[in-house]
């Protein structure tokens, strides 16, 4: 069994294994909705591995991290804009 | 369209061109506008759009503050896509010698029923708390505003379009003389009065005029609501900004309403390739983090470069210039206020066709003022 950590989406905990990136945290957590576009649409992963942009979220208080390239560490605190 | 005929021509439709056709057709006047390319795709899409009451001379001060009155009386039919936002401009000064410039400037601009307001280290780090400490102070002149110029290129288009005006978009104009153009797939169109709106293009199409092309470069960041308030400019940028010379940079930041942060600007004269120069950029990016230690946590997402239209005088040419066979006329040389002025250039230009009282002095932007060479046609 791998080692586990304790994060927060949106204020809420959620307890994930170790090494998963964020944005399969927030997936997990079953939000598909990571930011929203200059004109308000709802964005989420696309490419999975850093080239699109589409799945930024703030982690830690710094805007516009790309979630699938961050793996959760222990007390991260994640904010969407779902 | 070869043989018709217009009583205002107009070459350019960036936003001097825009606002001169829109002007021109509501003072009655049939009007063609030509554009080579899309409306609002040259200068006018590169700038920042900052609208901003200046001083470095009366006859600057005059046309920008009679611009901004005009911006104000636009700014409620503007759509929300042009994104006017009276954000004001904070002058950063860094020291003593910039705090004397602060003083000049609130005097000049007080004496001339212009808000201002000074503000000590402490109110300007309220104001900005991602400025850098150990500051001097600035000037807060709360009625300038910013604007997303090429959106309110194609308004101002739209609705000279909508009062009459035929516009041409795609065509390239090859040469103009007093009564009209001829354009690359060779057709013509004749005018009684025919006006080079082109920009850092116009001495291409009117040779000798004194219009240098005045690089700049640009980035601008993804989105960090209220990172910064106000429009920021540092005092150095007017010793900068007069050395015609030399490049030169300055801090320049800006808020959009999207949350992006715009970040400005270089200044160069001599080179013609639109390519972003790497150490020019850096130079300028280096600048800023100068003044804002926090942007290094921004994450740039485009860079670009425009070319400046700049006179000698660092004033516009707006009037008529005599040729061999007539006069033809002139709306070009904004340098780096051209969105700021285009309004007032509008109304210049309009009230010299029609033989109108203008509300300003119309003598300082006379093309003839500074002519040194031969003006041609070509
Ligand atoms: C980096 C930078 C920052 C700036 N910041 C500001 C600012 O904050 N505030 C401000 O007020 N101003 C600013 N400016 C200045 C402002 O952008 C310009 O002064 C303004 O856009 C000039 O408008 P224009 O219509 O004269 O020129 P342009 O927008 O360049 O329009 C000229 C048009 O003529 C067309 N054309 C050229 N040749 C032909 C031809 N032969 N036939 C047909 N069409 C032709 C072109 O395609 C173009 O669309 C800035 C400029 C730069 C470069
Ligand atoms: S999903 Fe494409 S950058 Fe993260």
């Amino acid at each position: 069994m791998a080692e586990k950590v304790t994060i927060l989406i949106d204020g809420t905990v959620h307890e994930v294994e170790c090494g998963t990136t964020v944005a399969a945290a927030v997936l997990n957590a079953g939000r598909s909705l990571f930011r929203r576009s200059v004109t308000g649409a709802g964005r989420g992963p696309l490419c999975g591995m850093g080239i699109c942009y589409e799945c930024r979220v703030e982690i830690d208080g710094v805007l516009h991290s790309r979630s699938c390239l961050v793996p959760c560490r222990s007390g991260m605190e994640v904010r969407t804009d779902g | 369209m070869s043989g018709e005929t217009f009583d205002v021509l107009i070459i350019g439709g960036g936003i001097v061109g825009a606002a001169c056709a829109l002007e021109a057709v509501r003072s009655g006047l049939k009007v063609c506008v030509c554009e080579k390319g899309v409306i609002g795709a040259g200068a006018t899409a590169a700038g920042m759009g900052h609208l901003v009451v200046m001083d470095d001379s009366e006859a600057q001060f005059a046309l920008t503050s009679r611009s901004l009155q005009l911006w104000r009386d636009l700014a409620d039919s503007l759509p929300v896509s042009a994104e006017y936002q009276v954000s004001g401009t904070l002058w950063v000064g860094a020291d003593d010698e910039e705090m004397a410039e602060v003083g000049r400037k609130r005097s000049f601009y007080e004496s001339r029923n212009v808000r201002v307001e000074v503000l000590d280290p402490r109110q300007l780090s309220e104001a900005e708390p991602h400025l850098r400490s150990g500051l001097a102070g600035g000037l807060l002149v709360p009625d300038d505003a910013v604007v997303y110029s090429p959106v309110v290129a194609k308004f101002l288009i739209d609705r000279a379009n909508d009062a009459g005006a035929v516009l041409r978009e795609g065509v390239t104009v090859s040469a103009i003389h007093p009564h009209g153009a001829l354009f690359v797939d060779g057709t013509t169109v004749s005018a009684g009065v025919v006006v080079n709106a082109t920009g850092s293009w116009s001495p291409g199409l009117t040779p000798g005029i004194p219009v240098q092309r005045r690089k700049g470069h640009l980035a601008i960041t993804d989105r960090y609501p209220g990172f910064v308030n106000h429009q920021l400019i540092e005092l150095g940028y007017l010793k900068n900004a007069h050395a015609v010379t030399s490049d030169s940079v300055a801090f320049n930041v800006q808020p959009r309403q999207t949350g992006q942060v715009l970040i400005g600007s270089s200044r160069q004269f001599g080179v013609d390739d639109p390519a972003i120069e790497a150490p020019m950029l850096k130079w300028m990016l280096e600048r800023a983090v100068e003044y804002m230690p926090d942007l290094t946590g921004l994450k740039i997402i485009r860079t670009w470069t425009g070319f400046r239209a700049a006179t000698p005088d660092s004033l516009p040419l707006i009037g008529p210039v005599e040729v061999e066979d007539g006069r033809l006329w002139l709306a070009t040389g904004h340098e780096g206020l051209g969105i700021t002025t285009s309004l007032g250039t509008a109304e210049l230009l309009v009230d010299q066709i029609l033989g109108r009282q203008s509300q300003i002095p119309t003598a300082p932007y006379f093309p003839d003022r500074s002519l040194r060479e031969d003006i041609h046609h070509g």
